[in-house]
């Protein structure tokens, strides 16, 4: 505008002053015509301008700039992880150690149960999200000349209302810490019951269906259905699922303070033939023989899970209680099978029905009382509970004396000191008084490292 | 036993749903922002506070039961939630919410971000891939922000679209007019060095034009320790360094103990949306960050 006035002003002063009226008249029109031509080219200019405005508080303004990929879970695709975890660990040698009047789990073993330094698993983990759809996860536990596939599974994203279906081989959702893997555990080891009820986890082949409720209390219901090859069961072969589970979680928050979570879960399974050692009454000296379980085993567990921290900021300080119980009951029939000439159980032997009834648990407190240093007690105790057959029967072929008859109460006190730098990296001291055999008071001291390489997933709560 | 807990499973169920959009904010910021763009077409939660440690959250079971009720969820994004909400999403069984889908907004897509890392190796520290996430201090971030925000409200909400459009309108026109006064009222601040507990206040900074003249952490995420504050006693002085600032959930210690040795004032900036009395929103957040830092500057 201003420039046109100028422009106007230059116009006019540069013409003789001589000039014609004529002209002056021609000169005048043609300066506002030029003026309105311009004015209206200044004003689409505007226009223009105030567009461009608009368009770029629309789209990011490039001071504020290029647009970045949308990050995916851990920024990388697939996500890696590596744990790495050693231990020094100093107890008693005790030959075939196992926990009083309870079927030994065998099988399942994260290592841990040698003397002096030894290696445990190495657990690589792959995850990724595989389309909208759908999730994957891979877990190898990895030692020496082998590679054990923990986990192996798919879930969907996409199902909706609530429902998420799981399916291949998984950590079984009974209980709290069944579904932790060692690395997320607060011990070095696992509690007495989960060894005695599982060997240490319990995995399923098959399927899960998880439903969350439509309310702000959370609520969460599963369903499982799989192979039932594991501890407490037995590989049966055959087409039918094997194992089930049902489990139902409550949670919430209390204030800002504090978060909690429970659970109720109930496992059944069969085993055909599940093995263990025992000690015959042959005459001519004991001999080690075969005891096999066929029958039903049913699994109840309760699980609680309380954490504090300070305005819901666990950095500084935090406290988490952890509990859980059980009830395992079995019924079906005992046998034993040997093929030494003299053996009462020769060829095998079946020795009458067996039924028992055992219950037990753990409590556990972990203390965070400033940043990195944890704290934590943990208290385990397994009742014999109580087994009905007929001991006439039994001890004609099994010697009585043997660990799964006894009537021990296994107990242990664990009190564990950790150090994390960060979530990545962990150094803790354990110290326990292990009274699980009958006999044995073993006072263990275990000094462990548990370090996380990669895109270390977060944990569940 | 079981058939109680279907029972109650059942009656939860048919509990009617609320009427309104459902929104669920990763951090306040975002609950406020949604707010000033619904106003009373919508609900929203804030999964954190002002006095949590977004890095540091659980994947706690109420978590997960509001992001099964919710109809979009908002995030930062850029890692910063990267600890809690993948396991928070995908336990929901909410398929509406998952990343990727229409029901999943990260905020820190739509603007620039601040210290992208030329080298990503864990021995820097906890550092985001994706740059600086904290970028709720810059008000033009949010500005950009709100118009895709306003945009997928509407196309969640398809009625109530031109009420969102309108809204952010209308928030766009105050916040402009706020900038302006706020960018006047930090004349002062310009060029003032400061240091702060972590990389929290990087956009901030950049917008006010004052300097980080170092960090108590001696590396993002870690610890500040003995040695690397000691060190930083000496880079206060030699950098004239005027104060040191917090979030409400840094521990104050390593701030008061610098404090005390440099002679230079400790100052908690609220942070985000509630981190103290006057951040009641995000107007309020920046008149009291900037007050609280205008108090203590030359």
């Amino acid at each position: 505008m201003f420039r046109i006035a100028l422009l106007a002003a230059a116009a006019s002063l540069a013409l003789p002053a001589a000039a014609g009226d004529e002209d002056l008249k021609a000169l005048r029109e043609e300066v506002a015509q030029m003026k309105k031509a311009y004015e209206s080219r200044i004003e689409s200019l505007e226009q223009r301008l105030a567009a461009a405005e608009s368009a770029q508080e629309k789209s990011p303004s490039p001071q504020h700039g290029a647009v970045s990929p949308p990050a995916a879970a851990g920024g990388f695709n697939p996500e890696v992880s590596l744990i790495l975890q050693g231990q020094y660990r100093r107890m008693k040698e005790v030959p075939e150690r196992a926990i009083t009047g309870y079927w030994p789990a065998g099988g399942h073993d994260h290592g841990g149960a040698e003397r002096g330094f030894s290696l445990d698993n190495s657990e690589l983990i792959v995850s990724a999200n595989i389309n909208p759809y759908f999730r994957g996860l891979l877990n190898v536990a990895l030692k020496d000349g082998e590679a054990e596939v923990e986990e192996a599974w798919f879930q969907t994203l996409g199902l909706g209302q609530g429902f998420t279906l799981k399916g291949g081989r998984f950590l079984s959702g009974i209980g709290y810490l069944n579904e932790q893997h060692p690395h997320a555990w607060d011990f070095a080891d696992a509690p007495l019951m989960s060894k005695a009820l599982f060997g240490e986890h319990y995995g399923q082949d098959g399927l899960q269906l998880k439903w969350v409720a439509p309310t702000d209390l959370f609520m969460e219901f599963g369903a499982e259905l799989g192979r039932g090859a594991g501890f407490p069961g037995s590989d049966r072969n055959k087409n039918s699922a094997g194992a089930s589970a049902l489990f139902a979680h409550l949670g919430g928050d209390v204030g800002r303070s504090h978060a909690w979570r429970a659970g109720l879960s109930w496992l059944t399974t069969r085993a055909n033939g599940r093995e263990a050692h025992f000690e015959d009454t042959d005459a001519a000296g004991p001999n080690e023989v075969e005891g096999l379980f066929t029958g039903r085993s049913r699994t109840l567990i309760a699980d609680f899970v309380w954490k504090w921290a300070p305005d819901g900021n666990p950095k500084q300080r935090n406290l988490k209680l952890q509990a859980e119980l059980f009830r395992r009951t079995e019924h079906g029939e005992l046998a034993c099978g040997s093929d030494v000439a003299t053996s009462p159980c020769l060829g095998g032997v079946g020795l009458g029905r067996l039924r028992s009834a055992q219950t037990g648990g753990y409590a556990q407190a972990v203390w965070q009382f400033m940043p990195r240093w944890r704290v934590g007690y943990r208290f385990d105790w397994l009742n014999a509970g109580s087994k009905r057959y007929d001991p006439a029967t039994v001890f004609a072929a099994l010697d009585p004396a043997n660990a799964y008859f006894g009537r021990h109460r296994p107990q242990r006190h664990s009190l564990m000191l950790d150090w994390s730098q960060d979530e990545f990296s962990r150094l803790r001291l354990q110290f326990a008084r292990d009274r699980a055999m009958q006999g044995v008071s073993d006072n263990q001291v275990t000094l462990q490292y548990i370090m996380s390489l990669g895109a270390h997933g977060a944990h569940k709560f | 036993m079981i058939r109680t807990i279907i029972l109650i499973a059942m009656l939860a169920a048919a509990l009617p749903l609320h009427a309104e959009l459902r929104v669920f904010a990763c951090e306040p910021e975002w609950a406020a922002l949604v707010r000033e763009l619904g106003g009373d077409k919508l609900s929203a939660y804030s999964a954190t506070h002002a006095l949590q440690d977004p890095h540091r959250i659980e994947a706690r079971p109420s978590l997960i039961a509001r992001a099964r009720g919710a109809q979009l969820v908002v995030c930062t994004g850029a890692d910063l939630e990267a600890g809690w909400l993948p396991p928070v999403l995908r336990e929901s069984g909410n398929a509406a919410v998952q990343p990727g889908r229409p029901g999943y907004f990260e905020a820190s897509q739509f603007v620039t971000k601040l210290e992208i890392p030329a080298k990503l190796d864990r021995s820097e520290g906890d550092v985001h891939a994706a740059g600086n996430p904290h970028i709720q201090l810059d008000p033009r971030n949010l500005l950009a922000v709100a118009v895709p925000l306003a945009q997928r409200l509407g196309e969640l909400d398809a009625a109530n679209a031109a009420h969102y459009a309108a809204r952010q309108q209308a928030f766009a026109e105050r916040l402009r007019a706020a900038i302006a006064r706020w960018e006047k009222e930090a004349v002062p601040l310009k060029g003032m060095r400061v240091i702060a507990q972590h990389k929290s206040f990087s956009y901030l900074f950049r917008w006010l034009g004052i300097v980080e003249a170092g960090t108590l952490e001696p590396k993002p995420g870690i610890e500040p320790g003995s040695a690397h504050l000691a060190q930083l006693l000496k880079q206060a002085r030699t950098e004239q360094a005027r104060l040191i600032v917090r979030t409400p959930f840094d521990s104050p210690r390593p701030g008061e103990w610098l404090a005390e040795r440099a002679g230079i004032p400790l100052v908690t900036l609220p942070f985000t949306v509630g981190g103290s009395d006057k951040a009641q929103d995000l107007f309020g957040l920046f008149d009291d960050t900037l007050a609280r830092l205008k108090e203590r500057a030359p």
